[in-house]
């Protein structure tokens, strides 16, 4: 097997994992802050949340942020991918 | 002989996913601990706990930087790793989303305490733009995700190549865990923090613990998978840089 067809498999492992509670399990997948609330109410429903965020931008917003975050992370990993693979290939050149 | 071997492997992820999928849906919340939801003296306690590694971390950055300056694009990739991997919030079997940590990757590289400078870049760039987690509750979790998971991930690292020599199984490994060690510890501050009225801080534990397990375990299980991925593409080309890292990996000094 290739490494190619390899890291394809790993791929496709990662997707089926994704993908599989969303067809399968019928929940709400909803994020953090709400759920949070409630369990920590349960618990000790005297608390207070003594600070909140400075400022809580509108879930558009907070999705693009996301999205600029993969994809400054996602684009460095490909401009440094492919140095290493610059560099091998000018290597093999200059044998 | 192999083929079959990879397909076993695929299989038995598969039958994992959806025996844990039939798992009785419940409504979790497996991410960070939101601004203020750690009472004052916790939070203070965590960020004390924490400053002294962040302190470390850097001096060991700095190490790195100069020690084997062509590290330098290696230490960024670790970087970048952690940042792509905690936008992706994943769905997960309990019904609700989290995300991954990617602190694995950078901890097997370069050990752990890099990482807690490199992870907590990542959670600050949350707590203080995107409402997730919060900065009174950044020492707890940078505590769990840059620290301790990367400490867990690193001796799980060194253990199994000992004990296997795989290295691209204990890299598996390795990631896998320290992402889910830091929801272990996550559920641990909550339930220090709440403890229940019957069972005490046990009990919260538990319940937290419960929680946070079940939905973080496909997630590291991907999480491994995908930094098996990464490890393999800079295999491919075997660069300098990497035979570098290997030799700082097993311990070598530079000369």
């Amino acid at each position: 097997m290739t490494t190619r067809s390899k890291n394809l498999l790993l791929l496709f492992a990662v997707i089926v994992l994704a993908v599989t509670p969303l067809l399968f399990v019928n929940g709400e997948f909803g994020g953090a802050d709400d759920a949070a609330e409630q369990a920590i109410a349960t618990l000790k429903p005297s608390y207070k949340p003594w600070s909140s965020s400075l400022f809580e931008l509108p879930s558009e917003t907070e999705s693009m942020l996301f999205a600029l975050q993969a994809a400054l992370g996602a684009g460095f990993i490909g401009y440094a991918i492919g140095w290493f693979k610059g560099k091998s290939v000018k290597n093999k050149n200059n044998d | 002989m192999k083929h079959r071997r990879s397909w076993s492997t695929a299989l038995l992820v598969i039958g994992l996913t959806l025996y844990l999928a039939v798992n009785e849906p419940q409504t979790a919340y497996a991410m960070h601990i939101m601004e203020g939801f750690l009472p004052w003296g916790w939070a203070l306690f965590w960020w004390i706990l924490f400053v002294p590694f962040f302190i470390f971390g850097l001096r060991a950055l700095i190490r790195i930087t100069k020690e084997t300056p062509e590290l330098k694009i290696m230490l960024g990739l670790a970087g970048a790793f952690t940042f792509v991997l905690s936008a992706l919030k994943i769905p997960s079997v309990t019904g609700s989303s989290s995300h991954p940590t990617g602190t694995g990757l950078g901890a097997v590289m370069f050990g752990p305490l890099p990482m807690s400078v490199l992870g907590s870049i990542v959670l600050l760039f949350q707590a203080v733009l995107l409402a997730h987690g919060g900065l009174t509750t950044l020492g707890a979790n940078a505590f769990s995700m840059a620290v301790a998971g990367p400490i867990i991930g690193y001796a799980v690292y060194k253990g199994m190549m000992k004990s296997t020599r795989k290295q691209k199984l204990s890299i598996f490994a390795a990631a896998a865990l320290a992402d889910l060690s830091t929801y272990v510890i996550t559920s641990l501050q909550l339930a220090l923090a709440f403890p229940a009225e019957h069972g005490g801080v046990l009990a919260s534990f538990a319940k937290f613990g419960g929680i946070f397990a079940v939905t973080q375990i496909p997630l590291a299980i991907s999480e491994g998978l995908l930094t098996v991925l990464i490890w393999n593409w800079m295999q491919a080309h075997n660069s300098e840089e990497l035979s570098v890292l290997q030799r700082r990996m097993k311990g070598a000094k530079q000369s």
